[in-house]
């Protein structure tokens, strides 16, 4: 497979204290202070590939710089450090101010959480999905409205429902026009936000349907962001697991729920409730996560709440390794991996 | 069930007063909850779930009212009580723990100090003591260093923090009925394994019972022993746990447990729900609220739904429930209707 997306070494940090803005920062200069304020590693180090076509799953607590990586590499916001490629083109170095008219801002679109709090709630569905492909297409009059109309019609969002605001919709078709939107100007990455997050079980069932009958008929890659992990496994062929900042594991999906390496993951996993099977596995995290802001750059950021944790934690920042089609960031990763079967 | 139960509510209806009408939210609704029991009320969103818990603990909204039916708690009835009467158990037997801990606290009073005014009002605690109380109330809770967070205030704690801090004022008074309205929605699932335990723990310490309101099927099933299922204003089935998810007889319940994501091992064998709740408002509801979404319904559920008689173990108000199994007669599981 050809890679779409290849993230290499991506860091988004945001200065924290003493004010960020320009005259605050011309205040510190003029008193000869330090330049350097304290900062948030909201993404650290990251590198990761997505594949055409492939579904990639992003799953990590609040708080784990899921939504930073989310928005450094759809370039709403500026990087910090590192590459992002999306096929030939390097995309980092372009200020998000920029890049939002950029040829190339069609082709990774995003879907947010709730429709309801991301459209504008004065635009009707209709305006709502004509908005990109006006301001990337500069599509107009009737060309405008037979797109609109189309991808309506694929999302499976009636057409008479066009004319409504958000607040007039249900949260289900709220959902499609989300989508409706981000599809519109034939995205080859959609970047979806947990997309399924507010919605009853019964409508998720029909909109993660959606999502892979689109995929499918349409070619596209997806980074699917979400703290559900059984909606993880279901939609995704390979899944990352973000700790704050990094990540600390990835895998094919199944894989990595059946046989979670990393400390973090394995909490994770096992605290997904389960319809049968009970509380099986009682392991549990305790404590707070570790500060984000200017983290030791040698102790391992799951050190203190990790169950395993042992000295050279402190002391050596694990790095992320490969282990077949699975990597993992844990020095005691070999102890984890499952164990080739024997059959008895 | 031998003894008494916590609380048993029976024929409770409620209705909202609007501008586009009256809005049936609750018909007829009716559980009970042994002492030490945890049941969990479940449905989706609209189905009565919180409104069942609101109308118990007398905060319905002032549009809403209670057309029928009553609460007992002990010997009270909840429904009926004067507010007096209503404000002396309310926080000392009965507690509730709300959906958001950030909104549900006071933000600009700190958390030990909220703790300590429940302590104050209902846990018979002299006013100097109760402010060293509340850090041992936060200390039970785990939160870590509670003698600093006690001077906290709730934007100053993590969405975790603020949970425990509303299970620890909800606790104060150590009540014997403890109402959890959707406690972990927001919180990350290794956050919300923590908050479910330590809520279990301090419940089977204190021989307290707990109705645990969510929307997750799977959470339910691995914390309460029993499932009530709700569906518009309806219980559609109320069964053990082990036995809801072994034999769904309510179509409703079969079809949440087909949409539940664990349920499946692909997207492909996930099944949607069909339809969508009617509209409360409607004058011609039917008796069953469920019949025009239902594959199973029949000439006969144009009659009125099928009562609970007072010992079913597992109740089912459907008049073509699923069959149990084959070793099971139809004579065993027909509900006896009222």
């Amino acid at each position: 497979m050809t890679a779409l997306l290849s993230i290499e070494h991506l860091a988004k940090l945001f200065p924290v204290g003493g004010g960020a803005g320009t005259i605050a920062r011309l205040k510190r200069r003029l008193a000869g202070g330090a330049q350097t304020l304290p900062k948030v590693h909201a993404v650290d180090d990251v590198s990761f590939v997505i594949a055409k076509g492939e579904t990639v799953g992003l799953v990590g607590e609040s708080g784990c710089g899921k939504s930073s990586l989310v928005r450094t590499l759809t370039r709403l916001v500026d990087v910090s450090d590192g590459s992002i490629r999306l096929g030939n083109r390097e995309l980092s170095l372009k200020p998000a101010r920029v890049f939002a008219r950029d040829r190339d801002r069609a082709r990774i679109q995003m879907v947010f959480q709730d429709a309801g709090e991301s459209v504008n709630p004065r635009f009707t569905a209709f305006d709502a999905i004509a908005d990109p492909l006006r301001r990337l297409r500069k599509l107009r009059g009737g060309a405008l409205r037979e797109r609109v109309e189309t991808v309506a019609d694929q999302c499976g969002l009636p057409r008479q429902l066009l004319t409504r605001f958000p607040h007039q919709l249900s949260g289900g078709q709220r959902a499609r026009v989300g989508i409706a939107r981000a599809i519109a100007v034939e995205p080859d990455l959609l970047v979806l936000d947990e997309p399924t997050a507010a919605l009853d079980v019964s409508v998720q069932v029909v909109i993660l349907k959606l999502l892979q009958r689109l995929k499918r008929e349409l070619g596209m890659s997806y980074l699917f962001v979400s703290h559900d992990l059984s909606v993880v496994r279901l939609l995704c062929d390979r899944v990352l697991v973000m700790y704050l900042g990094k990540i600390v594991e990835s895998g094919p999906a199944a894989a990595v729920f059946e046989h979670p390496v990393h400390p973090y993951t394995q909490a994770l996993v096992a605290a997904v409730p389960r319809l049968h099977g009970g509380d099986g596995a009682r392991l549990r995290l305790s404590g707070e996560p570790r500060s984000p802001i200017d983290p030791d750059p040698q102790v391992c950021r799951f050190y203190g709440r990790c169950p395993r944790g042992e000295d050279s934690c402190k002391t050596a920042m694990p790095a992320l390794r490969r282990f077949g089609d699975r990597e993992a960031a844990c020095h005691f990763a070999e102890g984890f991996l499952p164990q080739p079967k024997v059959v008895s | 069930m031998t003894t008494a139960p916590a609380l048993l509510v029976e024929d409770l209806s409620v209705e909202f007063r609007t501008r586009a009408g009256i809005v049936r939210a609750l018909d007829r609704v009716g559980f009970r909850v042994g002492r030490g029991e945890t049941i969990a009320l479940v449905g989706e969103s609209g189905s009565g779930k919180s409104v069942t818990a609101y109308a118990v603990m007398g905060i319905l909204d002032p549009a809403g009212r209670v057309t029928a039916g009553r609460a007992m708690l002990g010997g009270l009835d909840l429904l009926n009580a004067k507010p007096s009467a209503l404000a002396e158990v309310r926080g000392r037997e009965i507690a509730m723990i709300f959906q958001n801990p950030r909104t549900a606290l006071n933000p600009i009073r700190p958390v030990g100090r909220q703790i300590a005014d429940v302590l104050i009002r209902h846990g018979n605690v002299p006013r100097r003591e109760a402010p060293a109380q509340a850090v041992e109330m936060l200390r039970a809770v785990g939160i870590t260093d509670p003698a600093r967070r006690a001077k906290a205030y709730p934007f100053e704690m993590s969405g975790g923090m603020c949970q425990r801090v509303m299970i620890a004022i909800a606790l104060a008074a150590k009540p014997s009925l403890l109402i959890a309205d959707e406690p972990t929605t927001g919180l990350d699932v290794t956050t919300q394994a923590v908050i479910m335990d330590l809520i279990g723990e301090l419940a089977a310490q204190m021989g307290m019972a707990t109705i645990f309101i969510t929307h997750d099927l799977a959470l339910a099933g691995q914390r309460s022993a029993r499932i009530v299922v709700m569906h518009a204003g309806h219980v559609v089935e109320n069964a053990p746990t082990a036995e809801l998810f072994a034999h769904p007889r309510h179509p409703y319940t079969a079809e949440l447990i087909a949409a539940t994501p664990d349920s499946a091992a692909n997207l492909d064998q996930l099944a949607a729900i069909p339809g969508a709740l009617p509209d409360l408002r409607r004058v011609d509801l039917p008796p069953c609220r469920y019949v025009e979404r239902c594959p199973r319904k029949l000439a006969a559920c144009a009659a009125p739904l099928p009562q609970p008689a007072p010992d079913t173990s597992h109740f089912v108000a459907c008049w073509n429930p699923l069959p149990i199994g084959p070793e099971t007669t139809t004579e065993a599981c027909t509900v006896s209707a009222a």
